[in-house]
């Protein structure tokens, strides 16, 4: 089976690229196995949040000068990486899903446990603020739904307070709801969205306005709007005050609705979508990859012009660690890795941790090596690739989407 | 020694990381409370289970065996497998009549196409559906599947066996429980597309069900039976050097990958010949050794519906690219959402509600979509569809027997 180019893994990185290749016309297919690390999204992006000692960054931009010049951003150049993700909010708004922010200027978000991180972007509905002085004299109602147990109130309280708002909690049901509490184990974000809707938002509105009573604003865990903005507009119509949202996990409510749309909107272009499929190995002629093989398809192979590798790091298996070595399992790219195991980790479980710096080595163009020698058609773009810790640095989504942005140009512009 | 690997079990449920997102994508979570949702029902449950035998929860029964779970993980945890595996083993008492008489599928079928005015007209009748649904416990909304009069098998040997050896080159047909007692004209569209890309069509020597009914109702020891005596006659027809084509994506799935998970059954040497009928002909075409010539006045709006063990095949892109290659065809694929029934899970009364509540956005989607009809490569999704969207249902390579112009696809390939 013959496409124009062929993506494997469809997270945040392989759903970009694709989306990009989709749209310029060009016959696309995407290959994942499984579901990716979108599904514990946050609701916001990261750029740049912290670096050079400096534990959070206002100008994230200006920053990412100077990073190390083997660093994404500064592989690509930082005008261009700026220019390439300000496709990103028009891309995301043409999938359904609203955010905001600033590459010149972080902001803030908060997380479930009432920690102030940087962001580059945040969805619309959620906890986000421009400046750490915002929320002082403020009076938030943090609300959680009666025994939910992924969201964690006092924490957030906490949070809230250290910023000089004043806090008042509470805990709300509505009875259709109730159907959920006979599995105890049942009571997640993702499942209470599939019946909050309708008149059980109604409800649900009535609960918080008088629960808020007061407040200035409120706060909530993410447990509506898994396929659509409606329920979230419908809560807003029936509360006279601000809602904001937090997403929790595990499988956050955001993270569905983004991977879906994404996936959505790259069907919509035209793209092949296959769920559920392990590509395997690679045929190799020269210095290009010519077919690449999957579990479903068994010696049937599936060829392109172009190839784009997107399996993520440790987490979506594009990088392996065994007792002795870490390798990239699909083709055996060349990675940059400590070959001792003890040089791995550091004992210090805060410090930034060396494997997650790991990831394949490519060229300026992010094209990887095999036995040392570049290969001409194929891409690496998001986790997998190495030259940053995006935990201890905040910068996930932005090198996943710069990165991603980059590949599809360089394809769709040859 | 590597402690790491050999410490995974063959259902891969040590690597569960508990993420959740297999709950996410399960269709029965999604609209039933008693049912603990695939995390839980799979590898957290296994984990007590493995301990003691006690913590096997009834309410297992209401998984679907769809397999969208096992999708979703990004872990490639076998959930299904887990769940069915524990139904097997733990689920303490024994199937009932009513459920023993839905997995005999073929049993039923032999009996009910001998008598099969009787039987369509009494499965029919007011009375019989309200004793059905008081006594078996199959629920008296269900319209059930036409039994046909004459057999596939019969219609095959009288009709078509003799002109299939002038062919040189043959494929095996497995056609299933539904071809054979429900609806021979499948295969009888089978036989006039393999001939006409000049395949002749053979059938496999004392073909039994699939067994995907016994297993869903925990009739193992027949089920086993059959799949012995089927990997019997595929081995044959694999040593003959035939592939082995199924119309249906639930007996293919269900010999490729059920035999060996649940039934223990090794088919490591014959997996890969085991294959749907929309792969074998697009391969074909895709490397050019065969060619198909469309008529020039087919004009059809088709809809595609995506059944669950076609998603678990990754088989879906075979099926729709054929549809595609058909020049008057309006093509709209639905999204890929299960359609309830899961084979014989949505006769069940207690399960009927569930059935229907599950299927409710994909007949929505198929109303709203306006197509002349469904394809679709699943005959409990036919019946399904048919009763819920009132839409029918064809399969993809019965599309392919009335699109095609015969004769000039014969001339294509040398038939003469
Ligand atoms: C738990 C977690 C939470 C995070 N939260 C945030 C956040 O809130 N904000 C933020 O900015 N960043 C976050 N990050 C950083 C994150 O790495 C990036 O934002 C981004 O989601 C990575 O996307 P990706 O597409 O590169 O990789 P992944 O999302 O890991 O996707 C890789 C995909 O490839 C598939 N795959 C792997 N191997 C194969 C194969 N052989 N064949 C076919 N398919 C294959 C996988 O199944 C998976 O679907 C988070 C990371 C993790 C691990
Ligand atoms: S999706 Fe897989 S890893 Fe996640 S909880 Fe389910 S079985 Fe475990
Ligand atoms: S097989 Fe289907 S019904 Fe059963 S747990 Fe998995 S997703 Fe749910």
């Amino acid at each position: 089976m013959k496409f124009d180019t062929i993506i494997i893994g469809g997270g945040l990185s392989g759903l970009v690229c694709g989306i990009e290749c989709a749209r310029s016309g060009r016959r696309t297919a995407i290959v994942s196995a499984g579901q990716s690390a979108l599904h514990f999204w946050s609701g916001s992006f990261e750029f740049l949040g912290s670096q050079g000692g400096k534990r959070i960054i206002e100008k994230p931009l200006y920053h990412a000068g100077s990073l190390d010049p083997s660093h994404p951003y500064r592989k690509i150049g930082i005008d261009r990486t700026a220019a390439l993700l300000d496709r990103t909010v028009p891309l995301l708004a043409e999938a359904g899903i609203k955010a905001h922010g600033s590459l010149e200027r972080n902001h803030y978000r908060m997380t479930p446990l009432g920690f102030t991180k940087p962001a580059w972007l945040t969805l619309d509905d959620y906890l986000a603020f421009g400046n750490l002085s915002d929320l002082e004299g403020k009076k938030a109602a943090v609300i959680n739904i009666y025994s939910y147990i992924d969201f964690y109130p006092r924490f957030l309280e906490a949070g809230l307070r250290k910023l000089g708002a004043e806090c008042t909690s509470a805990d709300v049901n509505v009875p259709q709801l109730d159907i959920l509490r006979q599995s105890t184990t049942e009571m997640r974000a993702t499942n209470m969205s599939r019946f909050l809707r309708d008149d059980a938002v109604d409800a649900l509105a009535r609960e918080v306005e008088k629960a808020s009573a007061g407040a200035d604003m409120v706060v909530m865990p993410a447990v509506l709007g898994i396929f659509s903005d409606e329920p979230v507009a419908r809560l807003r119509r029936g509360v006279s005050r601000p809602i904001y949202f937090v997403a929790t996990t595990p499988a956050s409510v955001p993270g569905v609705r983004c991977q879906l749309s994404l996936r959505d909107l790259f069907i919509r272009l035209g793209g092949q979508f296959m769920p559920g499929d392990t590509v395997t190995r690679g045929d190799f002629q020269g210095n290009r990859l010519r077919k690449i093989y999957t579990v479903n398809f068994g010696d049937i192979p599936l060829e392109a012009d172009n190839f784009v590798i997107s399996t993520g790091s440790f987490f979506g298996h594009g990088l392996i660690a065994d007792l002795e070595k870490i390798y990239e399992p699909v083709f055996g790219l060349d990675i940059e890795a400590a070959p001792n195991r003890d040089d791995w980790y550091d004992k210090d479980f805060y410090a930034p941790q060396p494997y997650m710096g790991y990831g394949v080595v490519t060229d300026t163009h992010f094209r990887p090596r095999r036995h040392g020698e570049t290969v001409d058609n194929l891409y690496a773009t998001g986790a997998l690739l190495s030259g940053f810790n995006a935990l201890h640095e905040g910068s996930g989504a932005g090198i996943t989407l710069a990165t991603a942005f980059h590949a599809a140009d360089q394809i769709t512009k040859e | 020694m590597n402690l790491q690997e050999q410490n995974i079990s063959d259902n891969n449920f040590e690597s569960c990381i508990k993420c959740t997102i297999c709950t996410v994508y399960c269709p029965v979570t999604a609209v039933n409370p008693d049912y603990p949702g695939p995390k839980q029902a799979g590898p957290d449950g296994e984990r007590y289970r493995l301990k003691r035998p006690y913590f096997y929860d009834e309410a297992l029964k209401y998984c679907l065996n769809c397999k969208r779970c096992e999708v979703a993980c990004p872990n490639d945890v076998k959930i299904g497998d887990i769940i069915q595996a524990a139904r097997i083993k733990y689920a303490s008492h024994g199937p009932s009549l009513r459920d023993t008489m839905l997995a005999n599928t073929d049993f039923m079928g032999q009996f009910a196409t001998r008598l099969a005015p009787v039987v369509n007209f009494s499965l029919g009748l007011k009375p019989v559906k309200y004793l059905m649904d008081k006594v078996l416990r199959i629920d008296d909304h269900r319209t059930f599947p036409k039994y046909s009069g004459t057999r596939f098998e019969s219609w095959f040997r009288k009709k078509a066996e003799a002109a299939q050896e002038s062919f040189t080159k043959h494929v095996s047909y497995f056609h299933g429980c539904y071809v054979n007692y429900n609806y021979p004209q499948l295969g009888k569209d089978l036989v006039t597309v393999m001939n006409a890309l000049g395949y002749g069509v053979r059938l496999l020597d004392r073909e039994k069900c699939c067994g995907v009914a016994k297993i869903a109702n925990r009739c193992i020891d027949e089920a086993t039976r059959d799949g012995e005596n089927n990997l019997r006659a595929i081995r044959e027809a694999v040593g003959r050097g035939d592939e082995v084509l199924a119309t249906s994506s639930t007996c293919c799935f269900t010999m490729r990958d059920e035999y060996p998970h649940l039934l223990h059954l090794d088919n490591h040497d014959v997996r890969d010949h085991i294959m749907l009928a929309t792969l074998f002909i697009y391969r074909l075409l895709d490397e050019g050794k065969a060619r198909i010539a469309f008529r020039k006045d087919y004009r059809k709006k088709i809809a595609y519906h995506t059944p669950c063990h076609m998603e678990k095949l990754g088989w879906t892109i075979f099926s729709t690219s054929l549809l595609q290659m058909i020049p008057g065809v309006d093509f709209i694929k639905l999204d890929s959402h299960c359609c309830g029934i899961a084979g014989t899970y949505g006769f069940k009364k207690e399960n009927y509600a569930y059935s229907q509540g599950i299927g409710a956005p994909l007949f929505d989607q198929i109303r709203a979509s306006g197509c002349d009809f469904v394809a679709c490569d699943c005959e409990t999704c036919k019946w399904q569809i048919e009763m819920s969207a009132g839409v029918p249902v064809l399969n993809p390579i019965s599309v392919l027997a009335d699109a095609i112009d015969i004769e000039e696809t014969r001339r294509l390939n040398g038939v003469s």
